[in-house]
């Protein structure tokens, strides 16, 4: 049995198992039947031509896992933000870990999806937010729509600010020989409101994984949303992110994705605005090696007038690896006085890397300003000799040139640990240690 | 300090050094003058040890050592310094943390210690103020968006910053107006010294007028044609290079 079979015929035992109301039987169940007809994407369609699933799917995943799973909190310090005191919330296979977590109900909710779609006190706010802005027709999203049961839930009521940003992380022990994971996030910040997440998918050993997470943001008026998505993963884990995020009018809403590792890994990242004057952002730093695979496909939708947004991703890839980006911007005939603006940079360290680079502008306004960059080479070697002149060693000269190539990405994190994290991460993967941060 | 013997260079596969022979001794400014395309900024970048070009022939020797298998990095700790006629703009590092690599990095290949942060700073502070150098430039990227005479300055600060054994001024005076010139030429000026060297790569005889010679030398279709003393570059500037082709061919 594959494992699209597998999942179909599971679809069912699970719903009886878990206790929901009858509208979200309605949003399961026309979701599982999406998927049944268009299945895993393959490289024939166009949004997959660059990445294909076939190799991570042959794996015999289980879909629920059987046994439970402990870790203690010394072996995984390292993947939180430990410099600083943050509200947290742990998955571990899947599972809600309250050991490792520490939620919140005071002024704003940092708490659990599951009790949104099973506790009656939230029927509100499953009936305007959840499968809301999530896609109902790709197939990957309704798949995890069709199992939606545990994940995040962040609610940051009008004018309130988080006081401390949250960290949702999900760890997957390799309990079971090879687990795939569904977890589903659903945030909203209301008007004025200001939050800062931090999300992280973690493998605790070389079992494969796969992730296919959705996310659901919903930014009120004036809201502001940072949101920073760490990928540093063992090579035997694939991830597919889908993130949905809708932004109501003068909302500024940031997405950093810092893509270090994983085997396969995809970022599915849609913004969508419904309201004037609103800010997106979407930035990345891209850094692999070996064989790994990362993929990144925006979509900025712009709908309505005088809206913003601004993308800038930075790729670095050695040995075999492979890199995509896709990034496009719909400019609707309403949405005048457009800015949207694209830089897309990327450096190859050996022959072997390949990028495939793919600007996409759909634009049926007449009065907008939209701008794209996309660059692709090697490392500047009149540079490198210049640095190496005044007695710099050339993998020193090497990773200093590769930080100031990033350096425009890292210089927006807004949380300070957060920065110096990011940075140590690059160096480590540049293979150097730098006597100062950038 | 620097003896070059029978000095052949290429550049896919074309020729460009067809014979250098030069000795510099400590203490000593030698010039190098030379019209267009004579091999000039080629003899500086191979004695930097530019791996684009190719020693075909002949030695580099730095205080007896050759140079041909030492990396650009391991002839700047050895201390050679080149400024370049077109310093490079890198982004995103700023020229504090630039020096502070650099200076470190020699410290280490030389067996020291890093320089404490302090020394550093006051390093920092005399060398820039020897370049007239404004505090709020050595935070800035390094070389971008700096104007010509803005790179040149920052090249001798580097140089400062370094004390090199051998320092290599190639066109450093282009892109100059008189009070940048001025303020260059001092500086390498306070630098010289008995123990040290500075071979100046130029095409005018303006910055001489700074920087005295002890020797000038003509560079010709990559050979050194003439040798003289800094009467020689007057000469050059009144009169071109077209009556030393002449002699040549007599």
């Amino acid at each position: 049995m594959d494992l699209k079979e597998k999942l179909i015929s599971s679809f069912m035992a699970f719903e009886e198992k878990v206790d929901v109301t009858a509208q979200l039987h309605d949003i399961r169940t026309s979701a599982i039947k999406n998927f049944e007809n268009k299945g895993f994407p393959t490289k024939k369609e166009e949004a997959w031509k660059y990445t294909s699933l076939n190799t991570v799917l042959k794996n015999d995943f289980s879909v629920f896992p059987k046994r439970e799973n402990s870790i203690e909190f010394k072996d995984v310090k390292k993947f939180f933000l430990h410099e600083i005191d943050t509200y947290k919330l742990v998955f571990i296979d899947g599972k809600f870990s309250s050991f490792m977590s520490s939620t919140t109900h005071e002024g704003i909710d940092v708490c659990l999806l599951s009790s949104v779609l099973t506790k009656p006190k939230y029927k509100m706010v499953l009936d305007t937010y959840f499968n809301q802005i999530a896609s109902k027709d790709e197939s990957l999203t309704t798949l995890n729509t069709a199992f939606a049961q545990e994940g995040a839930f962040i609610n940051i009521p009008k004018s309130k600010v988080a006081d401390k940003p949250i960290e949702i992380i999900h760890f997957s022990t390799g309990v079971e020989s090879a687990l795939m994971v569904q977890p589903r996030n659903l945030i909203i910040v209301g008007e004025n409101a200001h939050v800062q997440i931090i999300e992280r998918h973690q493998s605790l050993n070389s079992n494969p994984v796969l992730t296919n997470s959705v996310t659901e943001i919903f930014a009120q008026k004036r809201a502001i949303v940072d949101y920073y998505k760490i990928q540093n993963d063992e090579q035997t884990a694939n991830l597919i992110d889908n993130t949905y995020i809708s932004q109501k009018q003068e909302s500024r809403v940031a997405v950093h994705t810092f893509s270090f590792g994983g085997n396969i890994t995809r970022n599915n990242l849609n913004f969508y605005h419904f309201g004037e004057r609103i800010d997106s952002t979407l930035k990345g730093i891209t850094i692999i090696g070996d064989k790994q695979h990362v993929d990144h496909y925006t979509l900025v939708n712009h709908a309505t007038p005088n809206c913003e947004s601004h993308q800038n991703y930075k790729t670095i890839l050695g040995g075999s690896s492979t890199g995509v980006f896709n990034g496009k911007i719909f400019v609707e005939k309403e949405a005048q006085k457009t800015d949207a603006f694209q830089q897309n940079n990327n450096i190859l360290l050996s022959d072997k890397a390949t990028i495939n680079a793919k600007p996409q502008l759909e634009i049926f306004a007449d009065d907008v300003k939209c701008s794209h960059g996309c660059t692709i080479g090697q490392l500047d070697e009149s540079a490198m000799f210049y640095m190496q002149q005044r007695g710099i060693p050339k993998k020193e000269a090497k990773a200093l040139l590769l930080y100031a190539f990033s350096n425009g990405v890292i210089e927006s994190i807004k949380i300070p640990e957060l920065k110096q994290r990011i940075t140590k991460i690059i160096a480590m993967k540049l293979g150097v240690n730098l006597g100062f941060d950038l | 300090m620097l003896s070059i013997k029978n000095l052949h260079a290429s550049i896919e596969d074309k020729e460009i050094l067809k014979g250098i022979n030069l000795e510099i001794k400590a203490g000593e400014v030698h010039a190098i003058m030379g019209p267009n395309g004579s091999g000039k900024s080629t003899l500086s970048a191979v004695i930097a040890g530019n791996e684009n070009y190719e020693v075909t022939e002949g030695s580099v020797e730095l205080l007896g050592e050759d140079l041909a298998d030492l990396a650009p990095e391991e002839r700047a700790h050895k201390g050679v310094f080149l400024s370049f006629q077109y310093p490079v703009e890198i982004p995103g590092v700023s020229v504090t943390n630039f020096m502070k690599t650099a200076i470190n990095e020699s410290r280490k290949a030389n067996g020291k210690e890093e320089m404490p942060a302090n020394e550093m700073l006051k390093l920092i502070r005399e060398k820039s103020e020897l370049l007239e150098i404004d505090r709020k430039f050595l935070s800035r990227s390094l070389n971008e968006g700096f104007s010509g005479g803005e790179k040149k300055r920052n090249e001798i600060f580097q140089m400062a910053m370094l004390e090199p054994k051998l320092a290599i001024l190639d066109e450093t005076d282009s892109g100059l107006d008189i009070d940048a010139l001025r303020i260059v030429a001092n500086g390498v000026n306070k630098l010289k010294s008995q123990e040290n060297a500075v071979l100046v790569i130029t095409h005018y005889q303006r910055l001489l007028d700074y920087i005295i010679p002890d020797f000038v030398h003509v560079l010709m279709d990559g050979k050194i044609v003439k040798s003289g003393g800094k009467e020689l570059a007057l000469e050059l500037e009144e009169r071109g290079y077209d009556w030393i082709k002449q002699e040549q061919e007599v």
